[in-house]
């Protein structure tokens, strides 16, 4: 496998000078692109109240960011666990288990009672029973030994498919009215965003951060290898466990925010991989986090300002991610 | 493939003929009962009676209902089941194989620069790109030096959505998305007389299906094989392929995407009766129809007076079991 040898290349040279230029080089460069379209995206065709304008901006970006953070740190992270590149959390259905379970709460308790909540002890409701699930997923998929990564994506979009028929099944039964005040919920878009849904989300995403920081080097061993983790003293299913709690948080984040968006940790994670030269997780979260914000925000103001069109990104999103997935299979199963 | 059954005449032939019975009695059953579901109430007496009204919506609504389930059903599992064997993969149906999104792309494309068309124009435009799209399927597919039993449906469950991404992205510009999701999720609720007809095709192209269903059973078994027994190995497998995508368009025009139909109904079949597809063949055919026609009582049913599109009835059961599959493929295998 020429990934693997190229990840142990690239974890072993990495002590000398020459290469740690690279991936420092394209995080600056994506950090300044990433400035420029943010600045490019606040500014362009201000009219009438300029605070207004800008709090809205501001609110649209801020949740940008914040979800595109979200699914490339999630999806490096659980390439990283589950040892390859194309499986990420939405390919196994943890977005679609969040609407599901969306779904699920305000049909047994009413639409009512499920918003009267409050918003934070929600959130940490639903990112409970997504840890569980994530949890028994984990467990039946990589439990046992000598996996198949081809059926587990196969298994995994499986799940997905049954989560969403799911959602439409209970959406189908709910009352007509309560249907649609869970649609506005559930679908919320970039130009709805809840304030307090911000506030907890990026809340979330620091502590998320803050907690898995000092993990980052011990992941660079995971990414070699379950058994030369070990060898090298790394606390295996600790740190699995850890990443999933990560994972769930993060997934939770970006669907509640803005639904499912399928493919966009796939692509990124990938051009951060390919762009760095490296798997090392001082330089790949960041990298994929950067290039998601820029091709979502980038993405939304060339759809809102410049071909004026109702498409959504994600429908643009998935036609380029699918192309690139049967483009891997394709490498990957072709050897 | 799945695992080849004893196939002696004999035991194997007796316990057929009871299977073959059995499901026939159980199908025609609940196909009655069926009839006297609905919001309005009918008995067996109003229809012994012939009472006007009651009559009228019974012939108006309830049996071309009940005959559009059990065209579609049984010619959507016999489509999966052919294209199982063709395509030597037990996980390829048309929900995996890209066809029934690139019907319904076609669906799409005819309603926004054919608007005016006649339903046949329309119908031909779905039949054209299913076609189509089977064919770009079996050209990546053909890319593969080692054909996988998982890496073959992923491929075409890929190409599927990427064919939908197109679909909705053409849809939400000319503001068709309301049709594009009837088409892609199947729903029974609005066959009435005279807008269920076209699926008679399909049951004549089913009848097809058997005639040459020995020689579908011979390409199924490979190149070498087939061509040694004199079979015209790429006639018959790009003719069954096209079959297929036709039925498939045809039901995608009238119905909807039913998921998972062709992929389940015809591995639970084979899985108990070998792959001779002359012998499961009707098999497959009545458990398809019957398959459908549960469902189509949960979707009637479960939020009555309310009804629930079919497809996402199958979709629940359909991926579960099909999600048990291919889970399982993996300890055969192994």
């Amino acid at each position: 496998m020429l990934a693997e040898r190229w990840r142990i290349a690239s974890a072993v040279s990495h002590g000398g000078m020459a290469e740690i230029s690279r991936p420092v080089w394209v995080l600056l460069l994506l950090g300044l692109l990433l400035a420029a379209v943010i600045a490019l995206f606040m500014t362009y065709d201000l009219k009438g109240s300029l605070s207004f304008a800008l709090e809205l901006r501001g609110r649209k970006v801020g949740a940008m960011l914040l979800v595109g953070f979200a699914v490339a740190y999630s999806s490096v992270l659980f390439h990283t666990i589950t040892n390859n590149r194309i499986l990420t959390p939405s390919l196994m259905g943890f977005d679609a288990l969040y609407v599901l379970i969306q779904t699920g709460a305000a049909f047994l308790f009413g639409i009512l009672a499920f918003l009267a909540i409050d918003v934070r002890l929600r959130f940490c409701i639903e990112v409970g029973i997504m840890l569980a699930f994530a949890a028994i997923l984990y467990r039946l998929l990589f439990g046992r030994e000598n996996r198949d990564l081809f059926m587990l994506v196969l298994a995994g979009i499986i799940v997905g498919t049954v989560f969403t028929s799911l959602t439409a099944l209970i959406m189908r039964v709910l009352d007509p009215s309560e249907f649609l005040t869970l649609q506005d919920l559930l679908f919320a878009n970039f130009s709805t965003i809840n304030k307090d849904l911000l506030l907890v989300s990026a809340g979330a995403v620091v502590v998320v951060f803050l907690f898995t920081r000092p993990l980052l080097g011990q992941l660079d061993a995971v990414a070699i290898g379950r058994e030369h983790a070990i060898n090298l003293g790394v606390d295996h299913q600790g740190l699995v466990r850890r990443c999933l709690i990560a994972i769930a948080v993060l997934v939770s984040v970006s669907t509640a925010l803005v639904g499912p968006v399928a493919f966009l940790g796939l692509l990124v994670s990938n051009m951060a991989y390919q762009l760095t030269g490296t798997f090392r997780h001082r330089y790949t979260p960041a990298a994929a986090g950067l290039i998601a914000a820029i091709a979502l925000i980038g993405g939304q103001f060339l759809l809102q300002e410049v071909f004026a069109s109702e498409v959504r990104l994600s429908v643009i999103i998935s036609f380029i991610g699918g192309v690139y997935l049967i483009l891997l299979l394709l490498r990957e199963a072709g050897r | 493939m799945s695992a080849h059954r004893d196939s002696r005449p004999g035991t194997g032939s007796y316990r057929e003929a009871v299977f073959f019975g059995l499901a026939l009695a159980s199908l025609t059953v609940v196909s009655a009962w069926s009839l006297f579901i609905g919001v309005s109430d009918i008995g067996i007496s109003d229809v012994l009676h012939a009472e006007s009204s009651k009559m009228l919506l019974f012939v108006e609504s309830r049996v071309p209902r009940l005959a559009a389930i059990l065209l579609s059903g049984s010619a959507m599992g016999v489509v999966g089941l052919i294209m199982q064997s063709l395509v030597r993969n037990r996980f390829v149906a048309p929900t995996t194989a890209g066809t029934v999104d690139a019907a319904s792309l076609g669906l799409v494309i005819a309603s926004v620069w054919f608007a005016g068309a006649s339903i046949f124009l329309k119908m031909s435009l779905a039949v054209v790109f299913a076609l189509g799209g089977t064919a770009l399927f079996m050209v990546l597919v053909q890319r593969l030096r080692y054909a996988d039993i998982i890496v073959v449906p992923l491929i075409g469950i890929m190409l599927g959505g990427v064919i939908q991404a197109a679909a909705t992205f053409l849809a939400l510009r000319y503001d068709l998305l309301q049709s594009l999701s009837a088409w892609t999720n199947g729903d029974f609720s609005g066959i009435l007389r005279g807008r269920y007809e076209l699926l008679y095709a399909v049951g004549g192209l089913t009848v097809i299906a058997y005639l040459f269903a020995n020689r579908f059973t011979l390409v199924g078994m490979g190149r070498d094989v087939a061509v040694n027994l004199g079979v015209n190995y790429h006639r018959i497998l790009y003719g069954g392929l096209a079959l297929a995508a036709s039925v498939t368009a045809v039901v995608v025009v009238v119905v909807g995407g039913i998921p998972f139909l062709g992929l389940v109904v015809p591995n639970l079949v084979t899985m108990t009766m070998g792959d001779n597809l002359r012998r499961v063949l009707p098999v497959t055919a009545i458990s398809g129809a019957f398959f459908v026609l549960v469902c189509d009582i949960v979707s009637r049913t479960i939020r009555f007076p309310y009804e629930i599109p079919v497809g996402t009835v199958v979709g629940v059961v359909g991926g579960v079991i099909f999600l048990m599959l291919v889970l399982r493929s993996r300890s055969n295998a192994g």
